[in-house]
């Protein structure tokens, strides 16, 4: 078979970009809550215009993979581990979209003026109210926890096809030239 | 070339030890920057732990500090005199409703009135244009300390003696020798009487923040609310603990209570950042209009119940300083939101509520 072998430049751009942003964006969720000093602030103001950013490129990203084919898994890998690929990948896709949007319904619930900097303030999407905003926060939090070890999962499954399988699963999304 | 049979390296143990190296590296990294590997951090958790400690333990559905308290509404009557220094609306002539709650400090809900020499005022203004600016004031001049650090050991040795059911003197007297900055808290508190009345006080940001004008220029300030409400009232009966709800009740039910905001501007020098320290007499005042607190409701049932009165929610035009308890105290009183706000939900693992609805 004489397939596709690498994800189209644009998608590589979005994945890479957001990949930094997303990583960036689940540390400075966990350490804005970890700390009363001065950090709490700027990381908190940060991790709202962030966070909105990667919604909208998810948005992109999601539009742009429905309507262009991945390159497919190699054909001997086994049935386990393209099923947890995919249900990787997706989870992803899930995650990156619900987080922001959880995010925001829940500064709505809490109340809060959703106010993203530089004079920018989003309408609120769900009314105030006190136990909508605790299930959206916890959610929140063990959803982010559970980006994370997804984020661990996929890190160490594209490092094991590179380093070791040495399939093209990992150039087909870092580009540069077949060996 | 997908389908050519991979090839893999001889040994590869080497490289599984990479891959190893690289996600465990990363899960580390997160743990420490999330706090769970660095247990030494001053954290929300460890604060507010604290002074629910301080408190006989956690009274679920309640603010962690400042836990009695009563829900009143009014509004801003703005005139116009601060719209040069800051480029909120809120300050252009006109009214602005608030949302508001009285409070005496400590995370005892049924602490008797006269348990502390000191009451607070909170605020959410709410903005036509959607925008909020909260702000928590205290009836005192200056904050003891400077840090959240000292603050916090200012908690841990004001932590009631088991025996007695007061904080040992020897150690608070320690705390307040080790720090020097409370100099000027602690000759105002000598003065400090428990007042019968929220009427009566004057209340203060302590804190300082800057306005920032229409041109762009930012300015220092802080603020207090100065009454209107020259009467004392009457002293509550001896051994009486609730007798502040009852006099607000009274004093509402003849008309508005009505409050200064006086703007304080800070000098070249004065120092912004700290909270401990007063700034010298003569300072340049502007008086912004009127606080006028209409009407009253128990705190359970209230509009302030569901508010978080972090002091970092701005409209534009006022922003933060550096002092650093203004991030202390924004990181502190989310995770006490979410505490009681969780237990409000019946979230699994949260103690009931049912304290809350006595």
């Amino acid at each position: 078979m004489n397939g596709q072998t690498m994800f189209h430049p644009f998608a590589r751009v979005l994945h890479w970009l957001m990949a930094i942003m997303i990583l960036a964006m689940l540390f400075i969720g966990a350490g804005m809550v970890s700390t009363l000093s001065e950090k709490h602030t700027w990381l908190v103001n940060l991790h709202k215009p962030l966070g909105m950013a990667v919604f909208v490129l998810a948005l992109i990203r999601l539009g742009f993979r429905l309507t262009h084919r991945a390159p497919p898994l190699p054909a001997d890998l086994p049935a386990w581990q393209k099923l947890a690929a995919h249900a990787s990948h997706w989870m992803l896709y899930a995650l990156m979209l619900a987080m922001p949007l959880i995010g925001w319904g829940m500064l709505s619930a809490g109340g809060y003026p959703v106010v993203l900097g530089g004079g920018v303030r989003l309408p609120s999407i769900l009314p105030a109210d006190p136990a909508l905003f605790a299930w959206l926060r916890e959610s929140h939090r063990y959803l982010a926890w559970l980006f994370f070890l997804t984020f661990l999962a996929h890190m160490g499954a594209a490092l094991m096809h590179g380093l070791i399988r040495q399939d093209g699963v990992l150039r087909s999304m870092t580009g540069g030239r077949r060996r | 070339m997908r389908d050519t049979p991979s090839k893999r390296p001889p040994n590869p143990i080497g490289r599984w030890a990479l891959i190893l190296a690289a996600v465990a590296g990363s899960a580390a990294a997160f743990g420490y920057v999330g706090g769970w590997l660095a247990p030494g951090r001053l954290s929300p958790a460890k604060m507010i732990d604290t002074l629910q400690a301080n408190s006989g333990g956690a009274h679920p559905g309640y603010r962690r500090n400042h836990a009695k308290g009563i829900c009143v509404a009014g509004y801003f009557e703005s005139n116009g005199a601060l719209a040069p220094y800051s480029s909120s609306p809120l300050f252009g002539p006109g009214r602005t409703p608030f949302v508001g709650r009285f409070a005496i400090p400590g995370g005892n809900p049924y602490a008797p009135d006269s348990s502390v020499p000191i009451r607070s005022f909170a605020l959410r203004f709410d903005l036509a244009d959607g925008e909020q600016w909260r702000t928590g004031m205290n009836a005192m001049p200056v904050f003891p300390v400077s840090t959240p650090e000292a603050f916090y050991e200012q908690q841990v040795a004001s932590r009631p003696d088991p025996a007695t059911g007061k904080p040992d003197p020897e150690r608070m007297k320690a705390f307040f020798a080790s720090h020097p900055e409370t100099t000027a808290f602690l000759a105002w508190v000598k003065t400090a009487k428990p007042s019968p009345s929220f009427a009566t006080e004057t209340y203060n940001s302590i804190n300082a923040f800057y306005l920032r004008d229409a041109q762009g220029e930012r300015r220092a300030v802080r603020w207090k609310v100065v009454p209107d409400a020259a009467s004392p009232g009457t002293a509550p009966a001896e051994g009486e603990k609730n007798y502040l709800d009852a006099d607000l009740g009274n004093r509402l039910a003849s008309g508005p209570l009505r409050w200064h905001m006086i703007m304080t501007f800070a000098a070249d020098g004065d120092p912004v950042d700290d909270a401990a320290s007063v700034w010298p007499d003569g300072r340049k005042e502007v008086d912004a209009g009127t606080v006028v607190v209409a009407s009253v409701t128990p705190q359970d049932s209230g509009a302030c119940r569901d508010v978080n009165y972090d002091p970092t929610v701005l409209p534009r035009g006022i922003e933060v300083s550096n002092d650093p308890l203004l991030a202390a105290r924004s990181a502190a009183y989310a995770d006490s939101y979410l505490r009681r706000t969780s237990e409000e939900g019946h979230l699994p693992g949260t103690a009931s509520k049912k304290e809350a609805s006595r």
